[in-house]
């Protein structure tokens, strides 16, 4: 007699990175980095420049063959388990000249969904209006998208990675170079997403606020420096180890 | 209205007409994106690279039916793409580089072959060298049977992957997070570019065919901000500079064609730049006046 087979457990971790170990040529980047993401956390990367944070998410995405071990997304290869995510690319990395607008933007985010040749229609048109109001972009969905702010180009951003309807989010530096105010409303949607069972890895460069808005830390500096809750892992001997030297602006972190 | 008249009956510069058209339309709707992605120079490249691939293509065969030399600039040309690839990825050279070495290293392979098969007697071989500058009224029915279906292959190409090219163009990172095959996208729109080349050389010529890719598509960016809008308006202003310069050279002026063709395109632009409803100078001078105007009004009254 054969057993019906039930949904497997969702005991996989939204992301498990397992011995990576990754190179450009014959530099290592990333040296033997294991380390296992629970979900529901807000999750920061820390490190040096050239610690291997962006290679890290470029391995994860299957975006770069690592040289041994694996990463993978909710027990699969990232092949295999894209739709569970969403992404958020430095805004930095596109040309924001590009002849097209806030609501376009969004929309490409149901591109995956959609497949190849099938146009966004209507209902693309209201999901992507529904992110734009939840990011608090609602009124600049006409708007050309160089006519934004950079705190706005990077909510429409993450209102794009909303619209993938992900229950990973791996985004690329969501603060870089957007004022306070934004800062705290781009925090309070990570929180929201969180809130929702979502679990987010946000790859972050500013070591003062990693206590206030994360659950958890990865500090890497070519090799895993150390990785867990954020009280526990993310001391001042762990960050000097990570940036090489004293942290003075942390005395107030332990 | 003589050259209109022409236009509708004469067999000739209906041909020249048409051929103009549909490079005109091809160049300018594929020029879009090479100009977005910055690829301009690449259609230089590519276009130059088609010219010893057009000699060869003669030489072997003998013939100067437009499938078989258009078959070899396509060849030559691709032969140049996948040579700047391996450059760029495989040496320390980087990209305008590369650009330069394959644009006049294989432009110059193709002025030896021209001048070779000249002096080699070959009665056949007048009229290859109207490649360079293009000719537009030697322009026959079969170079337009050979033109249309080419360009209407790849504009069917284009409006079939216009959501992939676009986000393609715009944020390759996310594509591939979402699953695309980026390179794959980029080869086929490298190779719809080529495409576009080959259907322009014999009207505009190998030296100014870049100019087809880009001044329509740096045109019709002023008017719009919607990608799909600067498509259409680019392939229109293309197929109007194309139509317009070719009927100029055809109707007995005996100008080159490809300069022609080119010089009314710049003169689009050029009113593009300065009306143009999105970018032009003269709304944006009178826009900043008026805001001058409001804002030290403002002040004045506080």
């Amino acid at each position: 007699m054969r057993l019906v087979k039930t949904e497997a457990p969702p005991a996989a971790s939204p992301l498990e990175v397992s011995g990576v170990t990754a190179a450009y040529g014959s530099e290592p980047v990333l040296w033997d980095v294991s380390f296992r993401v629970p979900e529901g956390q807000l999750v920061a990367v820390v490190g040096p420049n050239g610690a291997g944070k962006t290679t890290l998410l470029k391995v994860v995405m299957g975006l770069m063959e690592p040289a041994a071990g694996r990463a993978t997304v909710f027990g699969k290869p990232f092949s295999k388990a894209r739709q569970l995510v969403g992404y958020v690319p430095q805004r930095g990395s596109v040309d924001w000249d590009f002849p097209t607008d806030a609501l376009d933007v969004v929309q490409m985010g149901l591109y995956g969904k959609l497949g190849w040749f099938r146009r966004p229609g209507r209902r693309e048109r209201e999901k992507a209006m529904e992110c734009l109001e939840k990011v608090g972009m609602a009124e600049f969905a006409g708007r050309q998208i160089s006519q934004l702010s950079g705190g706005q180009q990077q909510r429409i951003f993450l209102a794009r990675a909303l619209a993938q309807e992900a229950r990973l989010y791996l985004t690329d530096e969501p603060f870089a170079g957007v004022d306070y105010k934004t800062e705290q409303a781009i925090v309070e949607l990570l929180r929201d997403l969180k809130a929702a069972g979502g679990t987010v890895v946000v790859v972050h460069h500013d070591l003062a606020t990693v206590p206030d808005y994360f659950d958890r830390v990865v500090i890497l500096n070519r090799r895993l420096v150390a990785e867990g809750p954020v009280e526990e892992v993310f001391t001042r001997e762990n960050v000097s180890d990570a940036y090489g030297g004293a942290v003075s602006y942390l005395a107030g972190a332990e | 209205m003589e050259p209109l008249r022409d236009l509708l009956f004469d067999y000739t510069i209906r041909n020249v007409a048409l051929g103009s058209a549909v490079l005109g339309t091809v160049g300018g709707a594929l020029g879009s994106f090479a100009v977005l992605r910055r690829q301009g120079l690449l259609g230089d490249a590519l276009a130059h690279a088609t010219l010893p691939g057009v000699c060869v293509a003669f030489m072997l065969t003998g013939s100067k039916s437009p499938a078989i030399l258009l078959l070899g600039a396509a060849l030559s040309a691709g032969l140049g793409a996948l040579f700047i690839l391996a450059v760029v990825g495989g040496t320390r050279i980087k990209q305008d580089a590369a650009l330069g070495i394959v644009l006049s290293v294989f432009f110059g392979a193709g002025i030896v072959l021209l001048t070779f098969i000249a002096g080699s007697g070959d009665a056949g071989q007048s009229g290859l060298d109207r490649f360079i500058f293009g000719q537009a009224a030697t322009i026959v029915r079969a170079d337009v049977v050979t033109m249309g279906l080419l360009a209407a292959a790849a504009v069917v190409l284009l409006a079939l992957f216009f959501k992939e090219f676009k986000l393609l163009s715009f944020d390759p990172a996310f594509a591939a997070s979402l699953g695309f095959p980026v390179r794959a996208l980029n080869v086929l729109l490298t190779a719809l570019i080529v495409v576009a080349v080959v259907v322009g050389i014999q009207a505009v010529g190998v030296v100014l065919m870049a100019a087809m890719l880009i001044t329509p598509a740096a045109a019709a960016r002023q008017w719009t901000d919607r990608l799909s809008v600067m498509v259409s308006l680019s392939a229109a202003f293309g197929a109007a500079s194309g139509v317009c310069g070719a009927l100029i050279s055809a109707s007995g002026s005996n100008l080159p064609t490809g300069p022609l063709i080119v010089l009314v395109a710049t003169g689009v632009l050029v009113v593009s730049l300065l009306l143009g409803r999105r970018h032009g100078f003269v709304w944006a001078w009178l826009a900043g006046r008026r805001n001058r105007r409001e804002v030290l009004g403002r002040g004045g009254a506080s």
